[in-house]
């Protein structure tokens, strides 16, 4: 539940600040949410990871739909890719690896210390 | 909290986003993470199939209400009450759909350059600062400026390129501006001037060849030299046709005694890093009602450039109470440059005349603050160039201004070989001007009266002017401000210590060389030389003879012309030039002789149609044999000199060859003791290409397109990489001295069909999209029409037309209350 939580919190706010801010918003956006939402290192980086990953990718993808991959494919090319579809990949990589590790630095502040974790 | 894991994942987190914030280096200027977020980078600018263009913009700077009617292939039609907000909208629309090709084109007309692409951009920014071309913008802008209609045209312009600026967030910049990582600038009509200029020094610079002519007097006799780059060649066929008598000449300059003698010696050596293309040319013609079925003029037009994505040119149509315009505009400056009115039609192609001479300047001392000039120290005035550079400070140049102009080549920009000159650059460009007003005034001219009129404001680049109206009148104007020359004036570097050598005067306006329906009733201009030489002015000039034979070898022939004879002429692919070598070439070559694969070669061209089609392997070859052919005659002889001369004009060549199987003594290789043949040579040509020709083969490349693979660049070909913006291996055939003039990555920039009949018909093409983003489907959609031959009909729009089915989408424009 609180997984789900974070990655729908993540989403939302990176995409709110998206329309507002510069593209790094999704690094704050992945840090509160690992600060509000408590969860282990592990699960908030994976939070994190997902959300930005699956914001990204499926923004792209519909970009990408939408536009009949007529700038994917050049674009793929320039930064040899292969396709339009591996290009959304690598753009859910680069926002989901920015969103992972925030949320991990996050979940670190909040984190209690595991020598007194109960 | 976890001290040590939370700094450490800190540190990596923003780590990461410092790296990709920062751009990667020159050859990947963009930083990843906003390139890549689909919120702000790329993916922003991938236009859904379906964008809807309908928009309601209030505007300030606007005076009334105006719509934009676009058509199915994204052509704007724009109706506006007044010239002020339909030349502010036509800003508004370039820029909607051209701003990164206007901005990168000023620029680079400024020198301005290595602020984005870094130091190897260095020589290029001083060349374009040297040359003047912002100093021949300021003059030009005075003169936009004083007159106050002409003021408010080209502010209203600026205004509308500014308002879409302006609206831009930083997420729908075009795409290259996000992968250079710059922003938009402000637009101003010295920007207008600028791009301008640009199109003055893309075809008025280099038509002449002084330095090179400079060098080869040291090397060949007045005889050879005349033989070689001859003033008229004989197979020329003028835009004048042969027999019009020419009035007196208004001026007659004087040639000075010391003519052949003060011409400073010795050799130059130059670079010039932004050297035009000596290939730009074009074709245009009109024939009159007599020669056509519907008994109408069809006046036809195809500029020949450099080929880019954006293409250079953006079709719309411009509409007031007062005036109704359609043809292909230049992003960048207001008007329409090519097209047609209610009542008449026009075209361009360049005159390729020589308006740009070097004078040698003698300097006080290092300072170059003062110069020599009738017996007296002159004060020079000094111009210094701040040019900044992407990763590194600023850079200084000084440039000394003469009453010549600015001193392009001194001991800080130059490689000569033979000492350090300074040379002075006396330029028509430099010279004061509103060439933009012939264009305002031609789309409202709606007669011959009108047309010469207008005409008159065109300074520089000079330009054929043919036209055609609905009252059945055909002309051909060559125009443009022209020196009137002694003979041989200009054709080398003048002394600049005195007066003796400075231009005497300028042609008279009337006396440039023009016709009016002839009684052949046809006209045509190619680049060739305008007038035979019974023309009374000394005209040296880079021409280009053979696709004005070509041309008129069809028209001459043709009767019950339609529009679509036109097209086909305009995609023709004789070689009128390969027509008159080929015998020469069949006559010499040693059959004996002949290794490997060159007999199956040889026979391949004898059996040759003569069109340079895309599928043609006799065009290859040929094509290949004569510059071998070509090499060997000439370069043992011109490059007895550093820089090579030019070799002669192909014509020249065949000429020679037709005349004279030794062609005074050019046939011997002069690093050889045996004195070469005709025969030795043609034949070992052929033998040299076959090698060469056989790797093709093997790669499947020996048919015309595959050998030469039509590309059209993005404008940023400078970056390999930018490629895939491009389109390469164009099934397309042609070459530079055939109709269809497209070579590798040259050609018919935009062709246009016009029939002046009762209801204006016209059709046209460009190798382009009306859309400037690499993202949208009408970045390159047209291209496929023009590369196969066929045309769009070009729609002149009524304003009760905009229920048609052919309007997509509407634009309403109206001024911010």
């Amino acid at each position: 539940m609180k997984f789900l939580i974070a990655f729908l919190l993540t989403a939302a706010l990176a995409f709110t600040g998206g329309l507002y801010f510069d593209w790094w918003i999704i690094a704050p956006a992945a840090f509160i949410t690992a600060v509000l939402v408590r969860q282990r290192p592990g699960m908030a980086f994976l939070a994190g990871f997902l959300a930005v990953f699956l914001l990204w990718a499926g923004l792209s993808y519909w970009i990408d739909v939408q536009n009949q991959h007529i700038l994917a494919t050049r674009i793929a090319k320039l930064m040899g890719v292969g396709s339009p579809f591996m290009l959304v990949i690598v753009t859910g990589l680069v926002g989901g690896l920015v969103g992972g590790l925030a949320a991990l630095s996050g979940s670190f502040m909040v984190a209690i210390k595991p020598s007194s974790r109960s | 909290m976890r001290l040590i894991p939370f700094v450490i994942s800190t540190v990596v987190t923003t780590a990461l986003v410092i790296v990709l914030s920062r751009p990667l280096g020159n050859a990947a200027p963009m930083p990843l993470g906003s390139f890549f977020s689909p919120q702000h980078g790329f993916w922003q600018n991938a236009e859904p199939a379906d964008q809807d263009f309908s928009e309601q913009l209030k505007l300030k700077g606007l005076k009334g209400k105006s719509s934009v009617y676009l058509d199915d292939r994204l052509v704007p039609h724009v109706f506006a009450d007044n010239d002020e907000d339909v030349y502010f909208i036509q800003g508004y629309l370039h820029a909607r759909f051209r701003l990164f090709q206007m901005d990168l084109q000023t620029r680079a007309a400024e020198g301005r350059v290595s602020e984005f692409a870094g130091a190897g951009a260095i020589d290029y920014d001083r060349a374009q600062r040297r040359l003047g071309m912002k100093y021949a913008a300021e003059n030009a802008l005075q003169e936009m400026e004083k007159d106050p209609a002409s003021l408010a045209v080209f502010s209203a312009y600026t205004r509308g390129v500014n308002a879409y600026i302006h609206s831009l967030r930083s997420s729908q910049l075009p795409l290259e501006y996000k992968l250079l990582n710059i922003q938009p600038e402000e637009w101003t009509n010295l920007r207008t001037a600028l791009l301008l200029k640009m199109m003055a020094k893309m075809l008025a610079s280099q038509t002449e060849r002084d330095f090179a002519y400079t060098n080869a007097r040291s090397v060949f006799t007045p005889e050879q030299f005349a033989a070689l780059y001859p003033q008229v060649p004989d197979s020329l066929l003028p835009i004048v046709p042969k027999g019009t008598p020419f009035e007196k000449p208004g001026i007659i300059p004087v040639r000075p005694a010391a003519a052949d003698s003060a011409y400073p010696a010795g050799a130059v050596a130059h670079h010039d890093p932004a050297a035009a293309d000596p290939a730009n040319g074009s074709n245009n013609w009109v024939v009159d009602g007599t020669k056509t079925q519907s008994g109408a003029p069809i006046l036809a037009n195809d500029p020949h450039l450099e080929l880019s994505l954006p293409s250079i040119w953006y079709e719309m149509q411009l509409s007031t109470p007062t005036s109704n315009v359609y043809g292909a505009s230049l992003p960048g400056s207001p008007f329409v440059i090519i097209g047609f009115n209610d009542s008449i039609s026009w075209g361009v192609t360049n005159s390729q005349r020589d308006v740009k001479d070097y004078y040698e300047i003698k300097f006080k001392d290092a300072s170059r603050k003062q110069y020599w000039y009738n017996g007296e120290w002159k004060d020079a005035s000094l111009r210094v160039e701040k040019i900044g550079v992407r990763g590194q400070s600023d850079i200084y140049d000084t440039v000394a201004y003469t009453h010549y102009g600015p001193v392009m080549y001194d001991d800080s920009f130059n490689d000569s070989l033979s000492g350090k000159r300074n040379l002075a650059v006396r330029w028509v460009a430099h010279d004061p001007s509103n060439d933009g007003w012939a264009f305002y005034l031609l789309n409202r001219a709606r007669n011959y009266d009108d047309y010469t009129n207008a005409l008159k404001y065109m300074v520089c680049p000079g330009q054929n002017f043919v036209f055609a109206s609905k009252s059945g009148d055909i002309a051909l104007w060559q125009q443009g401000k022209f020196p009137a020359r002694w003979k041989d004036q200009g054709m080398y570097i003048m002394a600049g210590q005195d007066s003796t050598f400075n231009w005497q005067g300028f042609i008279p306006q009337e006396e440039n060389p023009h016709a009016k329906n002839p009684a052949r009733g046809f006209l045509e201009s190619a680049n060739q030389r305008p007038a035979d030489s019974t023309y009374p002015y000394f005209i040296p000039g880079s021409y280009i003879t053979p696709r004005g034979v070509a041309i008129e070898k069809y028209l001459s022939s043709m009767s019950g012309i339609t529009p679509q004879d036109m097209m086909k002429l305009q995609n023709n692919y004789f070689n009128v030039m390969a027509e008159d070598m080929r015998p020469v070439l069949l006559k010499y070559v040693q059959r004996d002789q002949l290794k490997g694969s060159a007999s199956k070669y040889l026979e391949l061209v004898e059996n040759w149609d003569l069109f340079a089609g895309p599928d043609s392997k006799g065009q290859t070859i040929y094509q290949t044999w004569f510059d071998s052919l070509n090499r060997a005659i000439w370069w043992d002889d011109l490059s007895q000199v550093k820089p090579e001369l030019p070799f002669p004009d192909e014509e020249t060549t065949m000429e020679l060859l037709k005349r004279d199987s030794t062609s005074m003594a050019f046939i011997d290789d002069r690093r050889t003791p045996e004195t070469e043949t005709l025969a030795e040579l043609v034949t070992g040509a052929l033998n040299r290409a076959a090698a060469n020709l056989a790797e093709k083969e093997k790669d499947g490349k020996l048919e015309w397109a595959a050998f030469k693979n039509p590309t059209i660049y993005h404008l940023l070909k400078q970056s390999k990489k930018m490629i895939v913006l491009g389109r390469q291996g164009l099934h397309v055939g042609g070459y530079g001295n055939i109709i269809n003039a497209i070579t590798h990555s040259h050609g018919p920039s935009w062709r246009m069909i016009v029939q002046m009949g009762p209801l204006t018909e016209a059709w046209g093409v460009y190798p382009g999209g009306q859309s400037g983003n690499p993202g949208s489907r009408f970045y390159d959609n047209f291209i496929d029409t023009w590369a196969t031959g066929q045309y769009f009909s070009l729609w002149l729009m009524k304003k009760s037309d905009a229920l048609d089915k052919r309007v997509k989408w509407t634009m309403q424009f109206e001024p911010e209350v």
